[in-house]
Order: structure tokens, then sequence, then C-alpha cells
């Protein structure tokens, strides 16, 4: 076991360097850079914004020199917002990203969940094909509609909620409903299709027949098994979920990571850029990481795959 | 076919003869500015109202469609292009090198791509239609897994079986034999990733990054409507057509799925 973890942890380094490499080669490729601006600056003094950002240097050099930067910690300072440091900027970045990212992702988790195995254990009556429905309408409603749709509703037409801003745990209901909902569809649909396989299975069949509670059977035979699926995109969701803040935060004005790394692209800050990068790719790794270990706890089939590839 | 599995195609249908001859009969042009009529709301001569810069929402509406369908298209074809070769080669090789391929299947699966895909967009700069390679080079994951299935399936028939006896050189086997036999899956799972790629557009058009104006896209116009809710019409008819067209791909997907796994049938809605 041990010795699967630290073969995961390893092959989670390497992908993140290859993360880190390609991102740092694909923004310095793109065409201008951070000190191009409206007027061009004096040819001396752009010589010397360039050198004591050592973008003078050649780019491989550039390169080793912001790796060993990254083992050390530091993630330089922002080109653009001349008095932080990125890391400055993550850390304050980074709380309200995570807050609503981890929020979203148990709100859609649980409701998600509770819809698809209610449906299931009601297969084929109205109740379920009414909540199956909607959860293919979710499907249609990603968070950069639901979001702007939101705050026309809510914060300008009704003025429940406020439509921008992070001061107080009102400020995150709205965006947090915007990037769960495709996710509670997903997760609905997921758990259902799998309750429904689940309760087919020899083992709940032989439980059932035995005369357990209905109660015992769901908790402990069915949701056991129909999990799998769920976990199995609970990674790619959590990647997507991510991915999901970046609009979220633009449409609800909240200073977290994913503006960050749009107005990082869009200004070449290249440090922002690489920082914020580093930083989405070091969670999902972790939650991929997470997600393998969890299913170990779910399926003893995978469990004794992981002891007996430790050998 | 089933009479409830025609509704979501004629929908397809009709959406699609709406987007095309939308603006062509429409008597507004799509980047004609309308001095007489800023930011005013649907009426009979705009009949979704105008844009703050008193440009026909209707016209843009479908124009903009047309972008983003035209980009999800060709993003689906780079994405079936990487996708089948790779199943297909992983599925018919077996062993190693079809444990490395899956590996790399898996790794990729876990990545924040949607930063990549950012990077490669503004790596591509001035030319924002590219942006269909760079959604389409990330999005095959799915395809093939599920042509890597399907060649498993296939590989084990009396045909190949019987093609392989004769001698028949494997790159032949492969490309007469394997692939248009799992073709017709390939190509239902192919329009299954359709709904994600139009999201994808919509989503990095909507952060500024894809398609710029003048031109403009259902993520370029629901953005452009988040930020005038007093003229809350520009944003309600572009999130309309957007929801509206995942809906029915979404719907149609999975009737397209249930068709070629009936013994899933029912387990799906």
């Amino acid at each position: 076991m041990a010795r699967f973890i630290f073969r995961r942890l390893v092959l989670a380094v390497v992908t993140l360097w290859l993360v880190i490499s390609a991102a740092f080669f694909l923004i310095r490729a793109a065409p201008g850079g951070p000190f191009d601006g409206e007027r061009r600056l004096p040819p001396a003094i752009e010589k010397n914004l360039l050198a004591s950002y050592h973008l003078d240097e050649p780019l491989l050099a550039q390169y080793w020199r912001y790796l060993r930067m990254v083992t050390r910690g530091d993630l330089g300072p922002s080109f653009k917002q001349k008095d932080f440091t990125v890391n400055e900027l993550i850390a304050a970045g980074l709380p309200i990203s995570l807050g609503i990212g981890i929020t979203a992702f148990l709100f859609a988790l649980l409701v998600g969940t509770s819809i698809g195995t209610f449906a299931a254990l009601q297969h084929n009556t109205f109740q379920d094909r009414f909540l199956s429905g909607l959860a293919t309408l979710g499907l249609a409603f990603p968070p950069l509609i639901v979001g702007p749709v939101l705050v026309l509703v809510f914060a300008v037409g009704l003025a429940w909620f406020p439509a921008g801003g992070h001061a107080s745990v009102k400020h995150y209901v709205l965006p947090t409903i915007a990037l769960s909902l495709p996710y509670i569809a997903a997760f609905a649909r997921l758990s259902r299709v799998g309750c429904l396989e689940a309760l087919d299975l020899p083992h709940v069949t032989t439980a059932r027949s035995k005369g357990l509670s209905r109660r015992r059977l769901v908790f402990h035979h069915v949701l056991p098994s129909a999990f799998v699926p769920v976990l199995s995109y609970s990674g790619p969701a959590a990647a997507a979920l991510l991915a999901g803040s970046m609009v979220v935060e633009e449409v609800f004005s909240l200073p977290g990571l994913g503006r960050y790394f749009v107005q990082g692209a869009i200004n070449r800050d290249y440090t922002l850029v690489m920082g914020t990068v580093l930083v989405y790719a070091v969670l999902v790794l972790a939650l991929n990481l997470l997600v393998d270990f969890l299913y170990g706890q779910l399926d003893p089939r995978v469990r004794s795959e992981m002891v007996a590839s430790s050998d | 076919m089933r009479p409830g599995h025609r509704t979501s195609f004629v929908c397809i249908l009709l959406l699609a003869v709406a987007l095309v001859l939308g603006p062509w009969l429409s008597p507004w042009e799509q980047e004609h500015i309308d001095y007489d009529a800023l930011d005013t709301p649907p009426s009979l001569t705009h009949w979704f109202g105008t844009d703050g810069s008193g440009r026909d929402l209707l016209v843009r509406t479908m124009a903009g469609g047309q972008v983003s369908l035209t980009i999800a298209l060709l993003a689906t074809f780079v994405s079936f292009a990487i996708g089948l070769p790779w199943g297909v080669i992983a599925g018919y090789a077996g062993g190693r090198v079809d444990q490395v391929m899956m590996r790399i299947v898996d790794g990729l699966y876990g990545l924040p791509f949607i930063f990549l895909v950012i990077l490669l967009v503004v790596f591509f700069g001035r030319n924002p239609y590219l942006l269909f390679i760079a959604i389409g080079a990330v999005s095959w994951l799915d395809l093939a897994r599920i042509v890597r299935g399907q060649t498993l399936v296939v590989k084990n028939a009396m045909y190949i079986e019987a093609a392989r006896a004769l001698g028949v050189p494997a790159p032949w086997i492969v490309t007469r034999h394997v692939v248009p036999n799992i073709m017709g899956p390939a190509l239902v799972y192919a329009t299954l990733t359709i709904p994600g790629v139009i999201i994808a557009e919509s989503f990095i058009s909507f952060l500024g990054l894809g398609i710029q104006e003048p031109r403009t896209s259902w993520g370029v116009l629901i953005a452009d409507g988040a930020t005038r809710l007093h003229a809350p019409w520009q944003l309600i008819f572009p999130a309309t057509f957007l929801s509206v067209t995942l809906l029915v791909l979404n719907v149609a997907g999975d009737q397209l799925r249930d068709a070629i796994n009936p013994q899933e049938q029912g387990l799906r809605l």
C-alpha cells in the first residue's frame, strides 16, 4: 500500500513538471509580452525592465531559473501587479476559489446523489421519470448561463442576494448554486444508473432474500457499489468545477484564482499565469490521488490490486 | 427510430435551419448599427431587440450560433481524428502497447485541461477560429476509451480470425475490417462530445479569450448580456438558444446511445 502511494506520488510530480513545462513554453510562445502597452517604452527603460526580470536571458536559462525558484516555493513577482508577488496574490485568491469550489462540489455531490438514489429506488414511477428529466435538463445549464441569469433574477430583480463581491456568506450563495447546478445533474444521473445496476447484483438479492430492512439494504449493500461510477467521475468533475469557477468569479466579481489566471493570460503576466496553473494542477492531482485511495475503500477488488501492484 | 426519438432530431434540424436562414431572411445586417434603436426591447422591427450599439439581436444570435456550432463540429472532428486511431491501435495491438496508451489516457483525464486550452488559444493569438484545434485536442479521451472497447469486441470476431488466417497484413485488417465495423458506435459517441465542446467554446469566448468583436458567438453574446442587465433580453435570447441547443443535443445523444446499447435502455433517461 505504501509503495502504491509512493509510486502515485512520483507519477504526480512528473505530471506536474509536464504541465508546468507545457504552460511555460506555451505562454512564452504567445505573441506579445508583459510590457507591451499602448505606448512603446523608451528602449533603455525596456532593456532595464527586461533585465530586472531576467527576460533578456535565453529561454532555456529562464526555464531552469523558474524551475529552481518553484522548488524553493517561490513563484516570483507579478509582472503587472507591481507591488505583489505571485505567492501573495495566490494566498489572497485561493481561499475564495477553494471556498466556492469545495462548497459547490459537496453540495452537488450531496443533492445529486440523493436525487439519483431516490429516483432509482422508485424506478419507472412518475417520480423517477420527473427527476431524471430534470437531471437531463440540468445538464443544459452551464455556469455561464446560470450565473448571469441568477444575478438577473435574484440580485437585480428580487434583490434577495448581492450581485457581486465577497463580504459575507450571503455573497457566496448565488456563485455556489451557479457552479454546482450542472454537477448536481451529472451526479444524479450517474448515481441513478449506479443504483439501478447495484440493485440487480447477486449480493444485494441475497441480502434482500435474507429479509434485511430496506434502510440497511440501501446503505450497506446498494450504495457502496452504486458510488463507484460517481467516484470515478469526481476527479474530472472537480477539474471541470475549477474551470467553471473562472466564469463564476468573472460573473460575481470575486477576486479568486480563476480571475488572476484569465487576467494573467490576457496581460501576458507570465509568472502569474504559471503560478495559477501550478496551483490548479496541484489541486487536481491531489484530488485524483484522493479519489484513487477512496476507490480502494469502496471496492475491495481495487484494494487487492493496489496491494498486488506494490509487490 | 421510435416516434419519441423523432422529436429531438426534428428540433436539431429546425435549429440548424433557423441559424442558417435567420440572418438571410432578416432585413438587418449582422454589423448594421441602427442609431434610432440603441438598447431597444423586442419589437416588431427588431424581434429580439437590439444591443447597446443598436445591432439587431436576432441576427447576431443566429450568426453567433453559426460560429458556435461550426467550431463545435470542427472540434468534434479533430477529437474524432485523434480518438479513433488511438483507440483502434491500443485495442488491436493489445498487450504492452495497449497498456501504455491507455495509461496515457488515464493520466490525461485528471489534468486541468481547460488551462492548457486557454494557453493554446492565447498562443494562437490573432486567429480565434483555431480555437477548435485546441478544444478538439483535449476532447478525444472518452472516444478513445469507447473505440478501444469496441475494437476489443470486434477483434475476436470470426471474420477477423479468418482474415488473419489468410495472412492479411495487420494494417489492412484494421482499416478494412475493424474500423468499418466500429464506425457506428464511434460516430454515436462522437456526437455525444458535441455538447461539451459547445460549452468549452462559449466558456472561452465568455472569458474574452475566444471569438472577438465584431465577430460573435453565443459565449460572447452571453458575456455582453451579463454586463448589461438593464436590458435583460440581451442575455435571455442567446442564453435560451444555447440552453435549448445543449438540451436537444443531450437528449438526442442519450437516445442514440440507448439505440446502440439496448440492454442499457431504461437505465439512462
